[in-house]
């Protein structure tokens, strides 16, 4: 491709041209692709959940209380006789959605804000920089386990609280990158013909800050793994006896001595999933970074 | 300078005075009428309407805030509905606990972060960088309060090495109130010596690049003089806005792991205060914790400015 060719390439061949490469760095990351089948590993029993042949996570068995791993229940059992395999499985479900739709509530709500913030300036960017630097003076956990407990303790309520405080982080993000393509050349072309400010944003704006957001994302879900691991820890996010890895590991606490096995499974699932997300966020970020493909 | 901290405190009125409608909204998410919990089982229609004068809920909501806010800048908090004690007495009382535990987190977390961070930068692309980046990405992966639970089960249940659980103030007891700590600030200072090391190590890295290094090893100076001296003394000045995101992690931190080894600190006064449904206390816990953020980024930003002489002169 000549020079003259390259510079004068629309913004979304460049995008395209860029993705591609993105793509093949991506898959030379051996971390980002350890990160990815640890992703995949967990996603899979998450989704699998209920068609595998597995107890169910709930039934008690009096009779098999708090026994060591076995051929009969892989993992052992919990203080009421339940299954840990099948808790551990029907656990990944409840961290995994509580990760990934918190951030997705996150990202439909903060992104938006956060394009109108950098895009239009003035008064509302002050309000919603303001509101932004409110939220972010609360450590996320506090205002999470604030939020949480005002709410009421549930799964549904985690999620809400989870996403409200990671939202900071994705409109300042979302802000910052606007403010640095709205005064590239093809934006001005575009208000230049007359183009509605919702056009603008949708086709040159979104499609040039979505990489940064995307790798934040993926970093945020460990986060909000983590956060919804310490608030069923809590007793503020999954209520029982509905399985998940925090709540599981707040029960397990009072059996050290008893049955240690409780403990080491679930903390051991939090630390490989949340490890995944970040290698995973952290090869996108290496492959997205504008310096390495430019 | 006075200049500069002026233009910062006002930047930080209006985001104190949204954090504080926020922590007032709080109260309002509440389901039901909380005057109905308060009024008991028999809810005497007058006891109900006493109740709802001496808190003011009379009122539109926009007085109520006002009249809240003016109670907080004369330093009423409320009263805790368990304790019957003023909100920000009870602060009072458990702070110096979390401040102990803070303390001795951070020194775990200099001690493991900064010198990781130097060494990773130094040897970059080595053996010794890779080994410390794989400990300071599972540093941040791994969520505290597991890490803490395996380390009383291996320290605490089957060595016997340290106590489990309980608070020694170091006044009564300096010897138990170390032991009693040294756990829980081990996992605290983990996490926060992960962020330290990662962002020591891209300091020292930026720096490394820079032009003076350069003439300073021309000069014939030892490795260790350019690295400790010249090199992170300059990284240091980026690693002084993080005091305010440390700030942050050691209370978040500190709720989780004062609530697995029993300290009876701010953070599990906030988690005891949640289950007792004693909203009051909540509403102080994040307000104080807010304005200690705010109060935190603001002398981040001046030593930032202290720090770093060319930016002296601008301010």
């Amino acid at each position: 491709m000549t020079l003259a060719a390259t510079t004068t390439a629309p913004p979304a061949a460049k995008a395209a041209r860029n993705e591609s490469r993105a793509w093949r760095k991506l898959k030379s990351n051996k971390s980002a692709l350890f990160g990815s089948v640890l992703v995949f590993f967990f996603v899979s029993i998450a989704v699998l959940a209920p068609v595998l042949p597995i107890q169910s996570p709930i039934a008690t068995d009096w009779g098999a209380v708090r026994q060591a791993p076995s051929a009969a229940h892989w993992l052992g059992t919990d203080e009421i006789g339940r299954d840990l395999f099948s808790r551990m499985v029907w656990g990944a479900q409840a961290s995994l959605l509580a990760g990934v739709v918190s951030v997705i509530i996150t990202v439909i709500v903060g992104v938006p804000l956060g394009l109108i913030s950098g895009y239009f300036g003035g008064w509302t960017d002050q309000l919603i920089s303001r509101a932004t630097d409110a939220l972010l003076a609360t450590p996320f956990l506090i205002l999470a386990i604030a939020l949480a407990a005002f709410l009421g303790p549930s799964l549904t309520n985690a999620m809400i609280a989870i996403a409200l405080s990671a939202m900071p982080v994705f409109i300042r993000l979302t802000r910052g990158q606007v403010l640095a393509v709205k005064t590239e050349d093809y934006v001005e072309g575009a208000r230049a013909i007359g183009l509605s400010h919702f056009r603008i944003i949708a086709r040159y704006i979104l499609p040039n800050v979505f990489p940064p957001i995307l790798v934040q994302a993926t970093l945020s879900i460990a986060i909000a793994i983590i956060a919804e691991a310490s608030l069923s820890f809590l007793g503020l996010g999954q209520q029982p006896p509905a399985p998940s890895w925090g709540s599981m590991l707040n029960v397990a606490k009072n059996f050290l001595e008893q049955a240690p096995w409780m403990a080491m499974w679930p903390g051991a699932a939090i630390f490989l999933v949340v490890i995944g997300f970040n290698l995973l966020g952290d090869g996108l970020r290496d492959a997205l970074d504008p310096r390495e493909i430019d | 300078m006075l200049r500069y901290i002026g233009k910062r405190l006002l930047i930080a009125i209006p985001t104190l005075i949204i954090v504080s409608i926020f922590v007032f909204s709080l109260q309002k998410l509440l389901p039901g009428d909380p005057i109905l919990v308060m009024a008991g089982e028999d809810r005497d229609p007058q006891v109900i309407e006493y109740l709802r004068e001496k808190y003011r809920l009379n009122d539109p909501v926009v007085y109520q805030y006002f009249y809240w806010v003016s109670d907080v800048l004369r330093g009423d908090f409320g009263i805790s509905l368990r304790t019957n004690q003023p909100v920000l007495t009870l602060i009072k009382q458990k702070l110096p606990v979390t401040i102990q535990l803070a303390l001795m987190s951070m020194i775990f977390a200099f001690a493991i972060g900064i010198p990781a961070g130097i060494l990773s930068a130094v040897k970059k692309g080595t053996l010794t960088d890779y080994i410390a980046n794989i400990v300071a990405l599972s540093g941040l992966s791994i969520p505290n309060f597991w890490l803490g639970i395996m380390l009383i089960l291996f320290v605490s249940v089957r060595l016997r090495w340290l106590p489990a659980s309980g608070y020694e103030s170091p006044f009564v007891d300096p010897l138990r109130s170390f032991q009693t700590m040294l756990m829980p600030s081990f996992v605290l200072g983990t996490a926060i010596s992960a962020a330290l090391m990662r962002h020591t190590r891209s300091a020292m890295l930026g720096v490394l690049q820079a032009d003076f290094i350069r003439t300073a090893r021309a000069k014939g100076l030892s490795e260790w003089v350019v690295i400790l001296k010249h090199t992170f003394r300059n990284a240091l000045i980026p690693i002084v806005t993080l005091s305010a995101l440390i700030f942050g992690e050691l209370l978040a931190g500190a709720v989780l792991t004062e609530q697995i080894f029993t300290i009876p600190g701010f953070g599990k006064l906030i988690v005891d205060a949640v289950f007792n449904r004693d909203y009051a206390v909540v509403q102080g816990m994040v307000l104080c914790t807010a304005v200690g953020f705010i109060l935190m980024n603001l002398v981040a930003d001046m030593l930032y400015v202290l720090l770093n002489p060319r930016l002296r002169g601008q301010s």
